[in-house]
């Protein structure tokens, strides 16, 4: 156990940050803790800000977090980590402030890929959306109505952005280079009916698009785009949504090993060294940490889930407190999107799937459960309105079980095993 | 291999008056099997697990002799000559998606936020008159006198059935609930007598609905009967008199036990009847715990669809199958300390409303009507002392509560 | 309460007007939600399911309404509902 003149610092203030420093809390960690965070504000839920938040019905600033459970701890808001000396077990922030740590959670996170272009980027009405200060902007600019709002991007952010833009009744094209919005995730599959969803409640969707350039009118405001197609569509409001990058650049001279992807951990949550070898001071949890999972044969991965970031932070706050490895964090994947009036729940990990079935429902309802599975096993199953069946494939998933699943479903025929269709090259 | 006498025991009327030691030898083997043939999951994982997997089924009827649902036309010509002669009077709670799930959404449609909470002031209201109507007495029925006519008056109200028509039902309501007695689904007698019950009843609801299309008033039977709405067509009318049947009977047998359970166990805790008192806002939680403890639903049957591989044991396809609710309730793994009654637990995932696509339509009117009837007793019953320890109970095993709570008091104040 | 409609163009969403409390705070853990909606007839207008599944929460209601969102936290059968009452809930 850890003793009360320790000091545990927690790199990013945001969901995995806090509970991760909640759980240290909870698992007995006696002494100070404080919480460093890039942002001014207090921890904050993301998940309305790309929802609720657009279309007006609850203000960006009132997503503050509730604390699970007492927290004690010491505070620095609006101050990213700049460097990590691990020798010294020293955290400097960007205010030169130094920081002397015991225990270290990395929790920082990723932020929005920024349209290439760094001058276009620039423009009056160019938006990404990651954070609450994000959702302020563009809260405003779709409140003022815009003539034609371009979403660059047909991930889970681009397809909400574009929904809640018809809500508001606004005009939106969705531009994505893949076959459908979400093949990435879903496949070609799946895609499909989440292509035809949009379509449903008046998004243009355009796939096999890319955008090649943004044009302003003069004053340095967004006027329209050109395809790669040669055309050009007008867009007054832009929002470019292309995926996150991990927040790990402060780690530059740390000697762990990390990229744009995350920073590598080990099974137990300890973070890496480039040589491989754990250091048991630090963990890292949520978006930016990329760990084995077990249930995928250990391939790593970093996921940017709402449920991964509260259950590997309180997995990464235990660990740091006993500080000894215990069980190897196995969380099952989860996540969900509401689009046009559904939701989109799954479990699992969709990739590398060779094989899809619809195990319930049908697609043509809207309502439907489909099961992915990959070399004979069940690896995730995704609900469209369907939810209350998800718990019973999660418990298939998670133990491995045969795919595809067993038919006899009350609402199912006979299981035809479909390809889920994944787009050739990650773009 | 546990004693696969256990359900049995549950079933016998003599064990009525506590189950829970019986619940506790089942939940030794997490799904067993017993003499009669029923698998019965006891544990809280082992039945949350079921409650979830589609290969688990409500539907009391083979697939090929049930009706379809949704399409009013044939229910006028094939229907009616179908379900008597399949004696399929099957409201929702006995079928299975994609019709179970038609149903439901015109029920909830139906059932607002506005009718449920005008429900809610208007059982404080009611439990205030039944109180009292009691004022001079020195014993108090709590069964006859308050958990009994509150919900029905309630449901009827709700529903739109006329208050002077509601004491036919109180037979038949009864009659009728035994269908979720699991003897009563394999006793052709039993069956063929509900059926009858069913019939009477539902030349009265035909008639009555007959009569809201001619003139709609602001209830849910009018409004179900007015037609679809999102999502869902308009019900047949048989689905319609079904639907009718289950919310007139769910009304009449299950709030009346929460109640009752509820007196019973507050009273056999003197000092949650004291800090509910005290304390109105505890009601929430400590209805919510109630619904653990001891849940007017404590079990419900399903039958297998396929194979199912669960907690070591395999079930066959078609296999019946008890989902003991009040089991997984107090299940050890789950809830600390599972017998002691506490509404200061946390994060309780209790199973007294059941769960997943068949949770109890009604949950929330029960909870405001329990809620109003207990803050009225605590507050209005003076030095109240139970008469009969246990009381007598119903004759249900999965309905199950008092059938009487006598209760000695000094007095009813304003 | 959540908003019917938009805000007007170019109204800028602040916090709660000053009061005594601070607003609540609320998350609700949607991986598992599964929409039995027994927070919205517990408290209405601070939970609202849009569709069959979609729900729609309130994460600050006024302080005023702990009781009712208090009771839509206990009516969860899945328990997804977290709240903090900023001042009384932290020690």
């Amino acid at each position: 156990m850890t003793d009360a003149s320790e000091h545990a610092i927690v790199v990013g203030a945001s969901l995995a940050g806090l509970r991760g420093a909640e759980s240290l809390r909870r698992a007995g960690f006696t002494g100070r803790i404080t919480l460093v965070g890039s942002e001014a504000h207090a921890p904050y839920d993301r998940p309305p800000l790309s929802k609720h938040v657009l279309m007006g019905h609850v203000p960006a600033d009132a997503t503050t977090l509730p604390n699970l459970h007492p927290l004690d701890a010491e505070w620095r808001l609006g101050v990213a980590a700049r460097s990590l000396n691990r020798r010294d077990r020293i955290l400097t922030l960007a205010d030169g402030e130094t920081l002397a740590y015991d225990r270290l959670l990395i929790a920082t996170g990723a932020r929005a890929r920024p349209w290439p272009d760094t001058a276009q980027a620039r423009f009056a009405g160019v938006h990404t959306l990651r954070d609450r200060d994000d959702a302020t902007a563009l809260h405003r600019d779709l409140a003022a109505r815009p003539g034609h709002v371009l979403v660059i991007g047909g991930g889970f952010i681009g397809c909400e952005v574009a929904a809640a833009c018809r809500a508001l009744d606004l005009p939106v094209t969705l531009v994505e280079p893949g076959p459908t919005p979400l093949a990435r995730v879903l496949g070609e599959h799946l895609g499909a009916v989440v292509g035809a969803l949009h379509a449903g409640i008046g998004v243009t969707v355009r796939s096999h698009t890319r955008v090649e350039a943004l044009y302003n009118d003069g004053t340095g405001r967004v006027v329209r785009a050109r395809l790669d197609n040669g055309s050009s569509i007008a867009a007054s409001v832009v929002v470019v949504a292309l995926g996150a990058v991990r927040n790990t650049e402060w780690l530059d001279a740390s000697g762990l090993a990390f990229d744009e992807g995350g920073v590598d951990c080990d099974a137990a949550g300890y973070v890496l060294d480039t040589e491989g070898r754990p250091d048991r001071r630090i963990a890292a949890a949520g978006d930016v940490a990329r760990f084995p999972h077990p249930l995928y044969g250990g391939r790593r991965v970093a996921l940017e889930h709402w449920g991964h970031a509260v259950a590997q932070g309180e997995h990464a706050g235990r660990l740091l407190a006993e500080a000894e490895p215990g069980e190897p964090y196995a969380e099952l994947p989860a996540f969900w999107s509401s689009q046009g009036g559904i939701t989109i729940k799954s479990v699992g990990l969709t990739e590398g799937a060779d094989g899809l079935v619809i195990a319930q429902g049908d697609p043509k309802a809207g309502r439907f459960l489909a099961v992915y599975g990959r070399e004979g096993r069940c690896i995730a199953a995704v609900s469209f309105d369907c939810a209350r069946w998800l718990p019973a494939y999660a418990e298939r998933i998670a133990a491995g079980a045969s795919f595809p699943p067993p038919a006899g479903a009350s609402d199912s025929g006979a299981l035809t095993i479909l390809p889920p269709s994944f787009p050739a090259e990650p773009r | 291999m546990s004693d696969p006498t256990l359900f049995a025991q549950v079933k016998d009327a003599a064990n009525r008056a506590d189950p829970y030691p019986l619940y506790a030898r089942l939940r030794e083997n997490p799904v067993s099997l017993q003499e009669d043939g029923t698998w019965v999951a006891s544990t809280h994982a082992a039945i949350g697990s079921l409650l979830h997997d589609p290969r688990v089924s409500s539907e009391t009827l083979p697939p090929a002799d049930r009706p379809r649902t949704g399409n009013p036309f044939s229910d006028w010509v094939v229907k009616p000559i179908r379900d008597r002669i399949t004696d399929a009077h099957r409201p929702f709670i006995f079928r299975d998606p994609p019709d179970h799930d038609t149903l439901r959404a015109a029920v909830m449609h139906q059932f607002t936020q506005a009718r449920v909470h005008e429900m809610h002031r208007r059982a404080d209201t009611l439990v205030a008159e039944l109180l009292t109507k009691k004022r001079g007495d020195h014993e108090i029925d709590i069964v006859c006198d308050l958990a009994y006519p509150l919900p029905v008056t309630i449901i009827c109200e709700m529903l739109g059935v006329p208050a002077e028509d509601e004491p036919r039902f109180h037979e038949w309501a009864t009659q009728l609930a035994t269908a979720l007695e699991p003897d009563t689904l394999t006793d052709t007698e039993k069956r063929s007598e509900n059926s009858r019950t069913f019939e009477t009843i539902s030349d009265y609801m035909g008639g009555l609905i007959a009569e809201k299309r001619k003139h709609p008033k602001d209830d849910m039977l009018s409004g179900l009967a007015a037609g679809g709405g999102p999502g869902f067509p308009a019900m047949g009318t048989y689905d319609l008199i079904a639907t009718a049947i289950l919310m007139l009977v769910a009304g009449h047998e299950t709030t009346v036990n929460l109640i009752a359970n509820g007196v019973l166990t507050l009273l056999r805790n003197p000092d949650e009847w004291r800090r509910l008192r005290d304390e109105p806002a505890r009601a929430p939680r400590l209805i919510e715990e109630l619904l653990r403890y001891d849940p007017p639903v404590q079990f419900r049957t399903r039958a297998t669809l396929a194979e199912i591989a669960i907690a070591g044991v395999t079930i066959p396809p078609g296999a019946p199958l008890v989902l003991l609710l009040a089991a997984g309730n107090r299940d050890p793994a789950v809830f600390p300390e599972p017998d002691r009654f506490d509404p200061d637990r946390t994060g309780s995932r209790h199973l007294g409303f059941g769960g997943s696509l068949h949770y109890c339509v009604g949950a929330p009117l029960a909870r405001f009507e329990a809620e109003a009837a207990l803050t009225a007793m605590v507050r209005r019953l003076q030095k109240p002392r139970l008469i009969d320890n246990p009381p007598p109970y119903r004759a249900g095993s999965a309905l199950r509560g008092p059938k009487h709570l006598r209760l000695a008091i000094d007095g009813i104040t304003d | 309460m959540l908003q019917d409609r938009p805000e007007p163009a170019g109204s800028v969403p602040t916090d709660e007007s000053p009061r005594a409390a601070p607003p609540l705070r609320v998350s609700v853990d949607l991986n598992r939600c599964q929409a039995y909606a027994q927070c919205c007839y517990a408290a209405p207008g601070h939970f609202v399911l849009q569709g069959r599944e979609a729900l729609y929460y309130d994460p600050a209601p006024s302080a005023a309404d702990r009781l009712v969102v208090e009771r839509a936290r206990i009516a969860c059968p899945v328990q997804a509902i977290h709240v903090e009452s900023p001042g009384t809930d932290r020690r």
